[in-house]
């Protein structure tokens, strides 16, 4: 990459397709738009930004779900109270965006009162189990994404709904976690052990011979006879809720693969987020998931083309007239910029060489945190390529 | 070692908020660890293979494995704990299981019992950690340290409060004294949790969220690392001596490369200032602060190795040699 490409104004790699940001927002076919990527690369952030684009300079009425964003971030956009229902955005100039933080809790409790009688609910909820389940489990947040999305969805109320997705490690958990907790929760373990309380024992006995004796002996001195007892007594009142939301969680997934939605694939210029970024892009690919491109955020900003070993050169130079020369401090600072741009070049290739056709974008590291609207706007505007030039 | 002074501590537990170089440091910390004639082990949990790669080596496993020399002659060793294979490991020797744990695995039956009690697993894990801390060979310690690649600042509280945990088990039976002999180790002086930061808001903040709440569930605190501290020096500078010097160092001053320069160097000064401040709040907390370096090339081996004789130094007191064999139980 030469220097001079390394300016944050015009932050694309060369050689691989752009990604055209604002044709995207402005898109009236389109109607999601799914931010995902590995922990930490900048899903919140250019969920919510883009969304902030969408309303302002595109006129779309949007609506921008975010998951477990940062505290300063939900103030600006007026989600102070975590009350799992989009609130308008105050401060928005042109277009409309609503803005709301998913509580997991709160969703898998409306799925289950929507499934199934009050009296069933009542009890469900009352399960220390199910209340495990709902809170804690990996695969429930992603889940109750989903879910949320499609209630979105079924309002008709947005014409864009800008969705972030969970903090996980993996980008693929959001595709994955859903159904593994469905299979989970509806599995053989779990069908053997409902079985398993009294009276019904014997069946159990001869689907699992000898070591189901065993399971529920040990099991009940390693995990306390009350876990099991809950998990039995969970799933014989799931019975009749759990076909249901099963079922329209894999509606919600189908309904990702259609052209109306469209998938980001954020990372960091990070091996292990470069990485996740190239086997999330597989995986859209063999499920047919429609992914529109790559943003490849918070490089190091370098504003001045010269190469790195030029200014250690000559900072080396100055250094030996003046062992405190400033010069050789801002040459040495220079340089310093200069390699970490460039050893985060190598690792964006690694993306270009496994998904060339692609598109990306860069966008650079905005000092240290995007908190304010005018945080936001100025990301966006990156991520369209259109950043101001200061 | 005087009869009196408190034990150093030979169970590392490195955490801190995510992305911040857990893995690294607890990397760069084993190699520190690793003097001379000193074993040292190097432990990942969830499965996460961040260790193997570091030391361009293959994935690690439940069996601990040769990974690397440590600084200055010691050896240190690589594993990848699972929750499930403790399960199985702990049925076997506590209720002679046989080849029917091997069933129950095949049915799925022990990955659902460490999925339904989470707690189950927090103790399955630090139980590992208490025993390759326990074992002697051969008349000495097995390892002189264990270093454990921890979960997030966000769930470290949880997963050290083993004993906790355990009461929401069944409380009688080998799990329970099982779980309170681990309380014992990891509320010990053996014991260190060493929080990792980078000078950013967020992650400093986390810091001092999770050191309180250790504190306050009396689990010992060690080490804060502030990780990714770029270098820079504080000079003050302006355009015109910027394009002066370039001239005297023989490079066209061109008006862009001067702005450009001066820009850059603008915001390096803003970030240091705010490296002081974060370093700052980070000593207030009364514990030792020990800085990293950013590594412009990012963390390979030999960045590795750069991190742990930066790490050495204030890591001095752990590297002491034992007297024999002192049981962590
Ligand atoms: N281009 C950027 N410039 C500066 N700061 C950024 C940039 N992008 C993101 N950040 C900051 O990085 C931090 C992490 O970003 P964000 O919360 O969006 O990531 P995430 O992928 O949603 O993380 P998680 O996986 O934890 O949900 C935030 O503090 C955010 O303000
Ligand atoms: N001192 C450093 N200089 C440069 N890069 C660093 C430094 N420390 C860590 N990194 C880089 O930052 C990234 C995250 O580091 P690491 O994987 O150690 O963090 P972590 O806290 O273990 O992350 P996770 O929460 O995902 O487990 C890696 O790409 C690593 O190479
Ligand atoms: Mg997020
Ligand atoms: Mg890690």
């Amino acid at each position: 990459m030469r220097p001079d490409t390394m300016r944050p104004t015009a932050a694309t790699p060369g050689g691989v397709p752009e990604l055209d940001v604002d044709a995207l927002l402005g898109d009236k076919e389109k109607h999601v738009i799914a931010c995902c990527g590995s922990g930490g690369v900048g899903k919140t952030t250019t969920a919510a930004a883009l969304a902030l684009r969408a309303a302002e300079v595109h006129g779309r009425r949007t609506v921008v779900l975010t998951i477990d964003p940062a505290r300063r971030l939900a103030q600006s956009l007026g989600m102070e109270a975590l009350d799992n229902t989009p609130k308008s955005v105050a401060a928005v100039q042109g277009g409309s965006l609503d803005a709301m933080m998913l509580d997991m809790k709160r969703t898998f409790d409306e799925v289950v009162a929507s499934h199934t009688s009050a009296e069933r609910a009542a009890e469900i909820f009352a399960n220390p189990f199910y209340q495990a389940v709902s809170s804690t489990f990996s695969g429930t947040q992603e889940y109750m994404a989903m879910e949320k999305l499609g209630q979105l969805r079924a309002t008709g109320k947005w014409d864009l709904i800008v969705l972030d997705t969970p903090p996980s490690r993996s980008a693929l958990d959001f595709l994955d976690a859903p159904a593994r907790l469905a299979r989970f929760l509806d599995g053989r373990i779990i069908r053997l052990l409902s079985a398993s309380t009294p009276g019904a024992r014997r069946s159990m006995l001869s689907l699992m011979g000898a070591s189901a004796a065993v399971f529920t002996r040990v099991f009940n001195k390693v995990l306390g006879g009350h876990l099991l007892t809950d998990v039995a007594e969970f799933t014989a009142s799931l019975e009749d809720t759990f076909g249901g939301f099963r079922k329209r969680a894999e509606a919600t997934f189908r309904a990702l693969q259609d052209d109306q939605t469209s998938f980001l694939v954020i990372a960091a210029p990070e091996p292990a987020a470069v990485g996740e970024a190239v086997y999330f892009t597989r995986r859209l690919t063999e499920e047919r998931m429609p992914l529109d491109g790559m943003i490849l955020n918070r490089l190091t900003p370098v504003a001045a083309s010269l190469s790195a070993e030029r200014a250690l050169g000559a900072a080396a130079a100055l250094e030996e007239a003046d062992a405190d020369d400033p010069v050789a401090a801002v040459l040495r600072t220079h340089a310093d910029l200069a390699r970490r741009r460039a050893a985060e070049e190598r690792v964006a290739a690694r993306y270009a060489a496994a998904c060339p056709d692609v598109p990306q974008r860069w966008v650079p590291a905005l000092g240290v945190e995007v908190v304010d609207l005018d945080d936001l706007r100025a990301f966006g505007a990156a991520a369209a390529g259109a950043l101001p030039s200061e | 070692m005087t009869a009196s002074a408190p034990p150093v501590p030979r169970l590392h537990i490195v955490t801190g908020k995510g992305g911040t170089g857990k893995t690294s440091v607890a990397a760069a910390l084993a190699l520190a660890l690793a003097g001379p004639g000193r074993r040292v082990l190097l432990v990942e949990v969830e499965g996460r293979q961040g260790i193997a790669p570091l030391f361009d080596a293959p994935s690690l496993g439940y069996q601990e494995r040769h990974l690397a020399a440590g600084l200055d002659g010691g050896e240190v060793f690589g594993q990848s704990v699972d929750a499930d294979e403790a399960l199985l490991d702990y049925l076997t020797l506590f209720y002679r299981l046989g080849s029917a744990g091997k069933v129950l695995q095949k049915f799925g039956a022990i990955d659902f019992a460490t999925t339904i009690a989470p707690g189950l697993r927090d103790i399955l894990l630090t139980g590992k950690l208490k025993e390759a801390v326990s074992r002697a060979e051969s008349g000495r310690m097995a390892y002189d340290s264990v270093v454990l690649d921890a979960p997030p600042t966000g769930r470290i509280v949880r997963f050290l409060n083993v004993t906790v945990e355990s009461g929401r088990l069944a409380k009688t039976g080998p799990i329970g004294k099982h779980s309170r002999s681990v309380a014992r180790l990891l509320h010990s002086s053996l014991t260190a949790v060493h929080l990792v930061t980078t000078p950013a808001a967020m992650p400093v903040q986390e810091t001092v969220d999770a050191h309180r709440e250790l504190l306050a569930a009396d689990l010992p605190v060690g080490h804060l690392v502030l990780n990714r501290v770029a270098a820079a020096k504080a000079v003050e500078v302006d355009h015109a001596e910027i394009a002066a010097g370039l001239t005297r160092a023989g490079l066209a001053a061109d008006e862009t490369l001067v702005a450009g320069l001066m820009e850059e160097y603008a915001a390096a000064r803003h970030e240091i200032e705010a490296v002081d401040a974060y370093r700052d709040r980070l000593e207030r907390l009364g514990r030792p602060v020990d800085e990293l370096p950013l590594l412009p090339e990012g963390v390979d081996l030999s960045g590795l190795y750069q991190l742990a004789r930066e790490l050495r130094p204030s890591f001095a007191g752990a590297r002491r040699p034992l007297s024999g064999g002192t049981d962590a139980a």
